[in-house]
């Protein structure tokens, strides 16, 4: 059985990716082709999977070979129910979660190559440009930080004077960014709020963690002002190492999602880590 | 002045997030215990879809809404009994089974063979909408495939903005990694796009659109074709929910300064 793997960088157009892809999987003469699933594979690989007359799979965690058969891990309903199958149908493509290929296609022993994307095709669509999320300058998702940060609802409610402190709440919070490097993460709840749109300028939605939203990969998470329910923790899968502040000691948090729960004020907390990390 | 739109929009109903899931087998391949009973919402990023289309039907008055759905009749009818709320739109259903296990080709196959029976289906100057990916499969193919049965060339994945201009060109953004967004301009129609979040909140139920809309769509529910949508060539080994339960360490009354500390140093650590 022959396994290849293709590296693809850079970005390109569907109209121009989907033939170029496409030939690069007749060309390869593999049974099966592992590829890392990043936007451009996305996006192209699919359509090229089904021109090429290939199946394909997407998200992949683990890659297991023996002999001629393969089995692929994947989740289902947004890391909700981890599956393991096989196909017979050849060639199949493997489209990796992003950060695990390297890993998987070591674990095979297979060297993955560049793929050159360069077939002839027109195209409608051109390219501007990349350019940054939200409106606050630098980016706030940092996806080689140890450290994810994630605020919640709870960042926008009335505090012990009864009134809101947006202002002071997205200085503590960008503070405590720029201190840490940590990459920032939010709760659906918070990034659907039009007021936290107006004050919390460096988020949005791409900052979203959970069902709907980013299942980054840190080795810490942080949680305030969030209440840890279901929806939202499932993008927390792969933080292993979770700690959350909140005021309600019976949060999601608490049953079973966070290895430790501070109940306290994250406003109080987070100044006060800030001065320490200053 | 600018024509009206026909957009149509690729989405099927998902289990409510706040349910419990446990799979089971069934002689189809693994499926949800009580599958039938389990509440049940219009996938949010096809959902997302669905209000961006709306939303754009209303810059251009006489546009048109479709919303294609593959997915079991009895639940589609439950579920349009809100989701007509949302927004003006008409529905074509294909009553198959809809869910996390099926297989997605076999899915966008039954999509294209309903949008392409569409009467009025005018591709050239369609917008096909749906989510980027799905939250049952989340394989995030389907749409591509449909895109490439029906010759569709031009496709975006993961928008969350698209800027029409009257001459029908438009811009969109689409989430690329390391939070940024691939910004292009594309030239006219046809184009298929896999909506993310967008930026629209989710409308508030009119009844009176509700109403509306219920005229067309139980006819479309009652003419639904069944469709054989199932696994595919996809053999499980296995489909199992990982215990991952942790023994939390609550700490109440801790000095905010002790708490601080405690929080830096497991950050340093």
């Amino acid at each position: 059985m022959k396994i290849a793997a293709f590296t693809i960088d850079g970005n390109g157009t569907f109209a121009q990716d989907v033939p170029a892809f496409a030939a690069a999987i007749a060309a390869a003469g593999a049974d099966v082709i592992l590829v890392p699933g990043t936007s451009r594979v996305r996006r192209s690989f699919p359509a090229a999977a089904l021109r090429a007359g290939a199946a394909i799979d997407t998200n992949a965690v683990a890659v297991l070979a023996d002999g001629d058969k393969v089995s692929v891990q994947r989740w289902a309903y947004r890391q909700r129910i981890l599956t393991t199958f096989t196909r017979k149908a050849r060639p199949w493509i493997i489209a990796t979660d992003p950060a695990l290929f390297a890993d998987i296609c070591a674990s095979l022993g297979v060297q993955p190559e560049p793929l050159a994307a360069d077939a002839e095709a027109s195209t409608r669509t051109k390219i501007n440009g990349v350019v940054a999320a939200g409106t606050g300058g630098e980016s706030t998702i940092k996806p080689d930080s140890p450290l994810l940060f994630v605020a919640g609802a709870g960042w926008t409610k009335k505090q012990a004077d009864g009134a809101t402190h947006l202002d002071e709440a997205a200085a503590t919070i960008t503070g405590f960014l720029a201190k840490s490097g940590a990459s920032l993460g939010s709760s659906k709840s918070l990034v659907d709020m039009p007021e936290a749109a107006k004050a919390f300028r460096f988020m949005s939605h791409m900052n979203q963690v959970g069902q709907t939203g980013a299942t980054p990969r840190h080795a810490k998470g942080l949680s305030t002002c969030c209440h840890g329910e279901e929806p939202h923790v499932v993008g927390w899968r792969f933080v292993n190492d979770r700690r959350a502040v909140n005021l309600d000691a019976n949060c999601g948090w608490a049953q079973g999602k966070a290895d430790i729960l501070y109940v306290a004020d994250a406003f109080a907390v987070m100044k006060r880590v800030n001065e320490l990390l200053a | 002045m600018a024509k009206p739109l026909n957009m149509i929009v690729c989405g099927s109903l998902v289990p409510d997030p706040l349910q419990t899931l446990e799979p089971v087998q069934t002689p189809q391949g693994p499926g949800l215990k009580n599958e039938q009973m389990l509440p049940s919402v219009l996938d949010p990023w096809a959902a997302c879809a669905l209000y961006e289309a709306a939303n754009l039907a209303k810059l251009r008055p006489g546009s048109k809404v479709t919303l294609v759905a593959v997915g079991p009749k009895a639940k589609l009818q439950q579920l349009m009994m809100t989701v007509a709320q949302k927004a003006p739109f008409q529905l074509v259903a294909v009553n198959a089974p809809a869910g996390g296990f099926t297989d997605a080709q076999e899915t966008a196959t039954e999509l294209a063979k309903a949008i392409k029976a569409m009467p009025d289906l005018d591709l050239p100057s369609t917008l096909l909408f749906g989510g980027c990916a799905s939250a049952s499969r989340d394989a995030g193919v389907t749409l591509q495939f449909v895109a490439e049965m029906l010759g569709i060339t031009e496709f975006f994945m993961g928008v969350d903005e698209l800027k029409l201009a009257d001459d029908d060109s438009f811009t969109v953004l689409e989430r690329i990694e390391g939070g940024k967004y691939l910004s292009s301009t594309c030239a006219g129609f046809p184009v298929a796009v896999g909506w993310a979040t967008g930026s629209l909140p989710e409308p508030p139920n009119n009844p009176q659109t509700g109403m509306m809309n219920m005229r067309g769509i139980m006819p479309a529910l009652m003419k639904a074709p069944v469709a054989n949508v199932g696994i595919g060539g996809i053999s499980y080994e296995k489909a199992e929910v990982p215990s991952a339960k942790r023994a939390t360490v609550v700490k109440k009354d801790m000095a905010v300064d002790d708490i601080a500390r405690e929080i830096v140093e497991w950050i340093k650590g």
